[in-house]
């Protein structure tokens, strides 16, 4: 029972010790001093999956990984390139899963084309419908 | 319209309500792949993250020798773990490069006094660039890097020893 105890408390621990101890990266925390720039970064980093806390955006979570992201997206943006550039940069590097912004794919085509079919079908069985009963 | 078409809603809901059901116990799969399998290194040139080991650059893993990158910190418990698995990788002649996420030269160098040091250098990667340019997304990760420091694999999570014979067999297909 002690051993269970104290292996519970050495995995409930981890959390907590595997921090590090780092400042912040400069631009984590601090927003671009241009509001343009710094709202073209906010609308990114809100569409940009956290990897370690993977239900939140970048611009939601306090993990330092989640601040050298936001670093990055800041410190590009800053520097002239395009969200969408640098959208494409991560996907190249963590596939899809890293944007929350929905894409046509061939993977993912059916989820726009199935819900279209349905309303198509539906459409066409009204029309059968009403249309055979005003005939009669 | 035959009678069981009238069921058809009805079973069609369940189903998916099986399946959401189903979906919800399964555990989640918590790790996210790199897409750079099959890439090469991005271009990176690390300053030493401790006294007395050089710093990390791009063109130490154009050599011709495969070997293999380990992300890690001294502040990751689970690199504690790895850390024997590393030291009998080494043994065994595996060139090992560090890469130390968000790290101080004093913490690293109490980790390496403690647990041993397997790494020919170490380089500190303090905005977590490196990590983000190799699509790693945690600490422990273990690349293997071919002669022309190109990624051939990626070990997600903590190196135990059932995975050092994996590793060292990609590091021979590697070299071949």
């Amino acid at each position: 029972m002690k051993a269970l105890i104290a292996l519970f408390l050495a995995v409930a621990a981890v959390p907590l010790a595997a921090q590090d101890s780092m400042p912040p990266a400069p631009y984590a925390y601090r927003q671009l001093d241009d509001p343009a720039q710094e709202a073209a970064a906010q609308a990114l980093m809100e569409t940009l999956r956290c990897l370690k806390c993977q239900s939140q955006s970048i611009a939601d979570s306090d993990a330092p990984m989640a601040g050298d992201m936001r670093h990055q997206v800041r410190t590009r943006i800053a520097a002239g390139e395009e969200p969408e550039a640098i959208r494409a940069w991560l996907v190249e590097r963590y596939g899809d899963y890293v944007s929350y912004a929905p894409q046509i794919s061939p993977v993912t085509w059916p989820l726009f084309a199935v819900p279209l079919l349905i309303l198509i079908v539906a459409a066409l069985i009204l029309r059968r419908r009403i249309g055979g009963k005003g005939g009669e | 319209m035959k009678r069981w078409t009238l069921w058809l809603p009805l079973g069609l809901f369940a189903f998916f309500l099986g399946l959401a059901a189903y979906q919800l116990t399964q555990p989640k799969d918590e790790f996210v792949p790199s897409t750079m399998i099959g890439k090469p290194l991005p271009r990176f040139d690390l300053r030493a993250a401790a006294d007395g080991l050089p710093g990390v650059k791009t063109a130490d893993f154009t050599d011709g020798k495969p070997r293999l990158l380990n992300i890690w910190a001294s502040w990751c418990l689970p690199c504690i773990a790895e850390a024997p698995h590393l030291a009998s990788l080494r043994e065994q002649g595996v060139e090992i490069v560090g890469i130390a996420i968000r790290d101080r030269p004093e913490d690293v160098a109490r980790f390496l006094a403690t647990h041993g040091n397997p790494y020919m250098r170490i380089g500190a990667d303090d905005l977590s660039e490196v990590q983000l340019a190799i699509g790693s997304s945690g600490v422990p990760e273990t690349f293997v890097i071919d002669g022309e420091g190109r990624i051939l694999h990626q070990h997600i999570g903590d190196v135990r020893a059932a995975d050092v014979p994996e590793l060292i067999g990609k590091l021979q297909e590697a070299g071949q």
